[in-house]
């Protein structure tokens, strides 16, 4: 059959199972969007912004486990998704981004809308492409998808011309297996290293694991909680890592790092073993590296083996998928008890109860821990969260548990900000069945808040929570506790967000006392299509627990108990 | 060669934009590039490349992983480790105007693995292809004369004896005509 390249890019999507797509027409990817009106099968998205394309592909394959796919234009299209495929990229998120090129005799020239998209593309995604000849077309396309969703998954990009896109073949689809040399995605444990591993885990007093992205990635949920209940040992969760155990599962600490309980860092720096599945020892969790853990023996298992050894060493290292991992590790493990070492963890947790906000603060107006705490109340702990960067980011981490896997999405290694709420549009279109909360701050949302137009056009159900407290939040913290309070470019003028939202027709809420928390809920779920909710909060507030940067994990800075004085 | 200078042999696809894939991937990891050397090998879609590295032992892992990363990458083998031979070729042009000038090139291209290319009135072309300490020496045998223009290709190696690093690998035909597109289908 005579097919023009566009053509062939939509058979090949529909082939590789997309049904949506997310992104914004030019003129080097128009013969594709004219293709598009043949394949109704799959719905385009109009974005207002293509980093807007970026992030809603990349929330949609965050809350699927799919490939999330967005297009774009030559030129500034292209590099308007640089940030979306950065934050990808640093999270493991398997994205396709399709961009036009300008037509191959005009490469090189400095035609109009022409950027070296691959080039720039290059150090942002797993891999990428520029299709030079259509009949590679096919094949580049489903290879592309193969590289995306397999082994350590990420964004890949397709760069294709424009006179490729007009061009016309005989089409045979690629009905073969992908074969690339060298790219071994599915690595198996070898005996000897699970050997090791177990006899660690066995003969551990006070083991301790650290759960991270790759639990999710690749389903290993039941896996990981099988372990810790057959070896009684505790979990602490990245911030990617959240629901990958029930957070009200007593083996569970909550998060770890910068902002994690104190009881996780605390048990991170006393553990004999740190058992670590699926996480990468970021700057961010581990604090200072001469100082972590210092008295623990490490096992890592990640599906990269250029993550071992690259920030921790470690005693046993397993390049490996998890779930096969877990599979192969549990036959070896022996059922433990580890009472003294839960006895010091009841201990810890105790001890931050009693300094727990919730239960110490007693001043005027809202806080954004009680906003968000309230929400995981009346949305019964299970809403879809999808968060901005920022305090509320921590916030939402430290107070809205999680139960269930992919629930909280979240730019956790790029930290973008701008993320939220274009990530919860793809993740609603991912998951239309979940109740969706953007959790914003005013900061963040103020970056992406063009596609509040594309959520009116699409009439997509998110519920948008700004965490409204004036200022760009985590960033006047880090003035206030280390930069002798100079608030420079921190106070931060905003539209009205109620009446924003009327413009665009969505329906909005101001929210200025915790006794109308419950009722925005209400009012958020009454609304067939986006809704607004702006939560006025205290603004001076601080993120309690922190690890200052390059300090000892358990050198934090607590909120005081009641009574106490607090000493920075 | 100084105890920090590591070699790497990578086999990558013959693809273009795979050496770029391969430097950017040493900028934006940190790693100190001594040379990079990129060629041709006996298969038409497969190219090799010699990297020496300055990093401790310790770390050659992690470049090792890397680079095994890159999609286009088929094997790659840290040499260091095994009995292998290096190659570097340098051409050292120096001024001989004056006949001990001349008799001290002649002097060291009889000692060590070094030749004249080229002569004229004033100037002497000297090839050296040896490992890189003896083209070290040559060239600081060289340079009391007055070297005024030198070139080095970098290391090449290569595993002695039966270790071969060779890839089995054949790209798929993309056209999907008859030798490989009897699974595709017509649509």
């Amino acid at each position: 059959m005579l097919l023009s390249g566009s053509e062939i890019v939509m058979e090949c999507l529909l082939r590789e199972g997309v049904d949506v797509m997310f992104g914004y027409p030019g003129g080097a990817i128009l013969p594709t969007y004219d293709a598009m009106t043949k394949y109704p099968q799959i719905h385009h998205v109009l974005v207002r912004h293509e980093q807007g394309a970026s992030h809603m592909a990349d929330g949609y394959a965050r809350a699927t486990g799919k490939v999330g796919v967005c297009i774009a234009t030559s030129g500034p299209g292209a590099t308007n998704l640089v940030t979306g495929l950065a934050t990808a990229m640093m999270d493991s998120v398997p994205v396709v981004a399709i961009t036009g090129q300008v037509p191959r005799p005009a490469i090189g020239t400095d035609a109009f809308q022409e950027t070296d998209v691959t080039g720039v593309t290059l150090p942002v995604t797993k891999h990428n492409y520029l299709v030079s000849d259509i009949h590679e077309l096919a094949y580049t396309i489903k290879e592309a998808f193969h590289v995306a969703r397999s082994g350590r998954q990420g964004p890949v990009l397709i760069d294709i011309p424009k006179d490729i896109q007009n061009e016309k073949i005989d089409f045979v689809y690629p009905e073969y297996d992908v074969v690339l040399p060298g790219y071994q995605p599915n690595l198996v444990a070898d005996a000897e290293d699970v050997a090791a591993a177990c006899r660690l885990i066995n003969e551990a007093e006070r083991p301790l694991i650290l759960a991270g992205h790759g639990i999710l990635m690749s389903g290993a949920t039941t896996q990981l909680r099988e372990l810790a209940e057959r070896g009684q040992i505790p979990v602490t969760l990245t911030l990617l890592g959240k629901g990958g155990l029930p957070e009200d599962h007593p083996l569970s600490l909550g998060m770890m790092g910068m902002h994690g309980t104190a009881t996780s860092n605390n048990a991170i720096q006393n553990a004999d073993l740190l058992i670590a599945l699926g996480m990468r020892f970021d700057d961010r969790v581990t604090g200072n590296l001469k100082t972590y853990a210092p008295n623990a023996k490490k096992i890592h298992v990640d599906i990269d083996p250029s993550e071992l050894n690259k920030n921790v060493k470690v005693d046993v290292g397993i390049a490996g998928d998890l779930r096969t991992v877990i599979d192969q590790l549990l036959p070896g493990v022996e059922a433990g008890a580890h009472q003294a070492w839960m006895g010091q963890i009841r201990e810890w947790q105790e001890d931050c109860d009693e300094r727990d906000i919730l239960k110490t603060y007693n001043g005027e107006g809202m806080l954004a821990a009680q906003v968000i705490n309230d929400l995981w109340h009346h949305t019964g702990g299970e809403a879809l969260t999808v968060t901005d960067v920022g305090q509320h980011q921590m916030i939402e981490a430290q107070y809205y548990p999680h139960r269930r896997p992919s629930t909280m999405l979240t730019s956790g290694g790029l930290g973008t900000m701008g993320f939220g709420f274009p990530a919860a549009i793809g993740a609603k279109f991912g998951k239309p069945e979940e109740e969706v909360w953007a959790i914003v701050g005013d900061g963040g949302f103020q970056m992406t808040m063009c596609e509040l137009a594309t959520a009116v056009q699409e009439r997509i159900n998110v519920n948008i929570a700004i965490i409204n407290n004036g200022f760009l939040g985590m960033v006047r913290q880090w003035q206030e506790m280390f930069y002798e309070e100079r608030y420079h470019a921190t106070p931060m003028v905003s539209p009205d967000f109620c009446k924003l939202a009327e413009a665009f027709g969505i329906p909005a809420m101001r929210v200025t006392n915790r006794e109308q928390v419950a009722e925005s809920v209400e009012f958020a779920r009454s609304v067939d299509g986006p809704v607004l909710i702006e939560y006025v909060v205290q603004k001076e507030d601080i993120v309690y627990p922190m690890v200052p940067t390059g300090a000892d994990l358990d050198k934090m800075i607590r909120r005081p108990k009641p009574g106490e004085v607090q000493t920075v | 060669m100084s105890e920090n200078k590591q070699t790497v042999v990578a086999l990558v696809e013959n693809k273009p934009g795979v050496l770029n894939r391969v430097a950017s991937l040493f900028r934006r990891r940190n790693y100190n590039v001594d040379s990079l050397t990129v060629g041709r090998t006996h298969k038409a879609h497969v190219s090799r490349m010699t990297i020496v590295i300055d990093v401790e032992r310790n770390d050659v892992r992690q470049i090792v992983e890397n680079l095994k990363k890159l999609v286009n990458v088929i094997d790659v083998k840290y040499l260091s480790n095994e009995p292998h031979i290096s190659r570097d070729l340098a051409l050292v042009k120096v001024r001989t105007e004056n006949a001990d000038a001349y008799n001290h090139v002649t002097e060291v291209c009889e000692r060590y693995p070094a030749r004249i290319v080229d002569m004229g009135h004033e100037v002497t072309i000297v090839e050296v292809t040896a490992s890189s300490a003896v083209v070290e020496t040559v060239i600081d045998q060289l340079r009391p004369i007055g070297i005024v223009e030198m070139v080095r290709t970098g290391v090449v190696a290569m595993g002695r004896g039966t270790r071969i690093q060779d890839t089995q690998y054949e790209p798929v035909n993309v056209r999907g005509d008859q030798s490989n597109g009897s699974n595709g289908v017509l649509i």
